[in-house]
């Protein structure tokens, strides 16, 4: 094993994982290059389209940018673990029932994005959404049934609107 | 049929993959032992190179091999041309393709100069640093309008000229028609040059089997089949020991059907000459650089309209950038010169194009690919007619449409597909109206403007019109199997970039044979499963590949009634296909799965009848005499900030014809990213080339591409006027949203900005450029906040 290897443990999607990563890497190459979660997506390497993005500790977080070390000991989720015991999550539901994803690159990582504003923010406006969101690029869908879907997610889980 | 699938905005049956992170991109494929490929790129746009020492390079741990042209040897060789000229009279093309790896000169920053093959990506971009590249610079062309200047540099010495290519194509005696017209007139028009922006770079991943003998190829191509026929060819090897896979794309857009790209080349024959796999992936910043890209023109255009608006003849002399190489032929700029003519009667028309080299990033088709130009022209001089004859600028497209009942309507210009530009049907009439009523037309320009303008607010509307020809041939392919199981496969040769031709082209071949979306698997993109077809491009995938899907689904149902009537001693037309089962109408007691069925007609003892086949499988073509005509009106109310430039859409409006549409809302949601896509290029997406031809806004933080914030909610509507060129009667629908974008915008911006403000004539629009115009107008006693502006 190269001599710049470390072992990291990380709690990916609810599971306790220890990792040996070079210490240059970042969380987003420990989750697809070593851990073999490809769900996330690298689609510029310099924090700027935000298809890379997963959840820590509850906030939205570009795994591009973030040294693997720093995710030690938090909690990881991923697009492949936002589905709880009970099925998917209200979103990925949304997202097909609404049309939102084309391409589907971008999708997990605006999947995350959407999953931490719910969790803090069970009933947003639109326009919240819209900010949500607006780190996370997207060519092909035009955003517009994005939020369609956020917001019906939001409805369907977020109880009455406040 | 009340319960036809087609015409259902179902789920997409690919979505529970993609949503749960279980899609395979290129860059999700890993093959043990695999190597990593990066490629040195030139830092210079134009120079001639000395020497390239690889040494050091070679000498680096972890590095395996690094190539340079010369050590390519025989493999050396220029890219194919892929669209020949079309046959126009007196058409001039100066063919000038790119090597894998560049040989004597390099022609814009980015051209590779060296591949280097390591274990892993990080060693090989490090060893990259230590070859030392000996280029001597030359002055870049940059410019497109001072690339055929006498004292301009020549890029490609042996041409003698940066004169890519000069087409003219007329029809009437358009001279005549402006000596006779009432009025004509005459702007400068220039639209610029941006990115695909696929938020996939591309790559590629080659895994050579020496025991099978077999070489698999993932490539984030639009174009598997011709990727696979041409490196079988490259390599040596029968076209059955190569299978190019094209699995998820995360978006295409244009560029990834350029053939072959210099990794596509490269990879594939280190993978082989090694014996272990080898990956390449783009980054972001490469992409900029070494994915093609399109829309520079110059445009110097004129309109001859009698005095009630109706055109009598356009003229349009137009320079297009096609950078460094031009391996797509023509077919962009024959684009802008087609598609200019719209929607309208225009009795004559003298278009002349100049291709010109440039040292940039090779053009190749881009969402749209061209036509958004020649819509922004024809728009916008309808509009500066409107203006001076006093004419509403709605009232002026409705008395110069082609009327209803004209189609086929012959332009009688030749189109890209070099088949006259004919339209095979439409109605834009009722797409106006109903564009013009859901927009507010009517209270707008009668109070709803000056009552904003009067709170200090600076509205403006654009409502433009367009048409696209679509779904050009030659020729798609499909095959429909029932399997024992009763899941239906259905394989295909196009791509799928987000397309959901899973969705679609599933619902397509479930209508015919009674069979739910879930019981059916599609799959494109891979020569393993189909090997005839071209590829992902003009708006093609429903038209073309969706009518080969639903004719061989048609043949296997023939062969379940001929089988099914037979076993049953019934009339074929008692029989039906309900829930994946035939069945005699109305007896419940005599049905079959269609799985059942297909295991009979595959016995293992007896005989298959003469002129049957055995199985439930067909295979059929389709291949369209010429494209289908999709057209569209879009509507946008802007405000424009007078203090700051900036413009927010306040609302948009789509009204669109495809033809019949299969699946609505994969339809809307094409439509949705056109429009988004439109709105960067119109408003701030632009190459920004410095004097010396290096690009200073290579990544997503300086090349701004929309957010979630920018793009507004779209309206969308729909006119259908079946193709009756196929089937189905679809028109293509994936680049329409994108294509008359810009138009609209200028126009609303121009409204805006009042009366008495410059002409806008140019695309992108930023807030800096708008500002620009706005001084001008400040000066000139007209900007916004300044004057008394009324409806342009």
């Amino acid at each position: 094993m190269d001599p710049s290897t470390e072992i990291v443990r990380l709690v990916v999607n609810g599971q306790s994982r220890e990792v040996g990563v070079p210490t240059h890497f970042t969380l987003l190459e420990a989750l697809r290059y070593v851990l073999g979660l490809t769900g996330t997506k690298q689609g510029c390497d310099k924090g700027d389209c935000g298809a890379c993005t997963v959840i820590v500790d509850g906030e939205p977080v570009l795994a591009c940018l973030t040294p693997v070390w720093e995710a030690e000991g938090r909690e990881v989720t991923t697009v492949e673990g936002l589905a709880g015991p009970e099925g998917i999550h209200a979103l990925q539901d949304c997202f097909d029932l609404h049309g939102a994803a084309q391409c589907g690159f971008c999708t997990p990582g605006i999947l995350c994005s959407a999953a931490a504003l719910l969790a803090g923010n069970p009933s947003p406006t639109r326009e919240e959404i819209r900010e949500a969101i607006a780190g996370n690029l997207c060519r092909c869908t035009g955003y517009a049934k994005i939020y369609d879907a956020v917001e019906a997610a939001a409805l369907r889980t977020g109880g009455p609107q406040g | 049929m009340a319960d036809s699938l087609i015409g259902q905005g179902i789920r997409r049956v690919e979505d529970p993959v993609l949503l749960t992170g279980r899609g395979l991109f290129v860059d999700d494929v890993h093959r043990p032992g695999m190597l990593h490929a990066h490629f040195l790129r030139s830092d210079f746009a134009h120079g001639i190179i000395g020497s390239i020492d690889a040494s050091a390079a070679r000498a680096h741990p972890g590095v395996v091999a690094v190539y340079t042209a010369d050590d390519l040897g025989d493999y050396w060789a220029k890219g194919p041309l892929l669209v020949p000229p079309p046959p126009i009279e007196g058409l001039v093309f100066n063919e000038a393709t790119a090597g894998p790896l560049a040989r004597g000169k390099v022609r814009h920053v980015g051209e590779p100069l060296a591949m280097v093959i390591a274990e892993s990506r990080y060693v090989a971009e490090d060893a990259a640093a230590h070859i030392v590249v000996d280029v001597e610079p030359l002055p870049a062309v940059v410019d497109i309008e001072r690339s055929l200047d006498p004292e301009a540099p020549l890029i490609h010495e042996e041409l003698g000229t940066n004169l890519a290519a000069r087409v003219g194509q007329s029809k009437g005696d358009y001279a005549a028609a402006a000596g006779g017209a009432h009025l004509v007139v005459k702007r400068r028009f220039t639209y610029d040059r941006g990115v695909s922006g696929a938020m996939e770079n591309r790559g590629i991943v080659a895994d050579w089997d020496p025991v099978s003998e077999k070489l698999t190829v993932w490539d984030t191509t639009q174009a598997p089949i011709p990727i696979r026929n041409g490196l079988a060819r490259l390599l040596g090897l029968m076209e059955s020991q190569v299978r190019v896979v094209a699995p998820f794309i995360g978006g295409g857009f244009g560029p990834k059907i350029m053939m072959f790209y210099p990794e596509e080349v490269l990879v594939p024959w280190i993978a082989m000459k090694l014996g272990r796999p080898v990956k390449w992936i783009e980054d972001r910043q490469e992409s900029f650089f070494s994915t093609t890209q399109e829309r520079g023109q110059v445009h110097e255009a004129e309109l001859a309209v009698d005095a009630e608006g109706r055109i009598l003849g356009v003229r349009d002399v137009f320079i297009h950038d096609t950078g460094a190489y031009d391996p797509y032929g023509l077919t962009v700029p024959i684009n802008a010169q087609c598609t200019l003519l719209g929607p309208y009667e225009v009795p004559s028309y003298e278009s002349e194009f100049t291709v010109v080299f440039t040292n940039k990033t090779t053009v190749t088709p881009v969402r749209g690919a061209g036509r958004q130009h020649g819509v922004f022209v024809m728009e916008r001089l309808l509009d500066f007619a409107a203006a001076e004859l006093g004419i509403d600028r709605v009232e002026i497209r409705r008395r110069n449409y082609v009327p209803a009942g004209s189609f086929p309507f012959n332009h009688k210009v030749l189109f890209q597909d070099f088949a006259d530009l004919v339209y095979d049907s439409g109605d834009y009439l009722p797409a106006l109206d109903r564009a013009v009523e859901m927009i507010g037309y009517e209270d707008f320009v009668k109070g709803g403007q000056a009552a904003a303008r009067a709170e200090g607010r600076h509205l403006g509307m654009g409502v433009v019109s367009y048409v696209e020809g679509t779904g050009i041939g030659p020729y798609e392919g499909a095959r429909v199997t029932v399997e024992p199981s009763g899941i239906v496969r259905v394989a295909t040769g196009v791509g799928t970039q987000g397309q959901g031709h899973f969705t679609t082209f599933a619902q397509l071949v479930g209508d015919v044979l009674g069979v739910g979306v879930d019981r059916i698997r599609v799959t494109t993109g891979d020569t393993g499963e189909f090997n005839w077809g071209t590829g992902t491009f003009a708006s093609r995938g429903i038209v073309v590949a969706g009518n080969a899907c639903w004719e061989a689904a048609r043949m296997v149902r023939a062969k379940v009634l001929a089988l099914a009537s037979k076993r049953w001693g019934v009339a074929e037309s008692e029989l039906e296909l309900v829930d994946g089962s035939v069945r005699v109408a109305g007896d419940p007691g005599r049905s079959m799965e269609l799985g059942r069925l297909a295991v009979e007609a595959n016995p293992l003892r007896g005989a298959v009848t003469p002129g049957m086949e055995p199985g439930l499988e067909a295979t059929a073509y389709f291949g369209p005499a010429s494209g289908a005509t999709a057209s569209g009106v879009h509507a946008m109310i802007v405000e424009v900030d007078p203090d700051t430039a900036m413009v927010e859409i306040l609302k948009y409006v789509v009204v669109h014809d495809c033809g019949e549409v299969v699946n609505p809302v994969i339809v809307e949601g094409q439509i949705h990213g056109g429009v988004a896509h439109g709105i960067g290029n119109a408003f701030y997406e632009q190459l920004v080339y410095d004097d010396d031809g290096q690009l200073l806004n290579a990544s997503f933080m300086d090349y701004l591409i929309p957010t979630a914030t920018d793009v507004p909610s779209i309206e969308t509507a729909h006119v259908v006027t079946p193709s009756p060129l196929n089937p189905l009667g679809v028109k293509g629908v994936g680049e329409a949203g994108s294509i008359p974008t810009g138009a609209a915008f200028a126009q609303a911006v121009q409204d805006a900005l009042g009366s008495g403000a410059p002409d806008v004539c140019e695309i992108p629009l930023s807030p800096n450029r708008l500002w620009e115009i706005m001084e001008v107008a400040a000066r000139s006693g007209a900007r916004p906040g300044h004057a008394e502006g009324g409806a342009s």
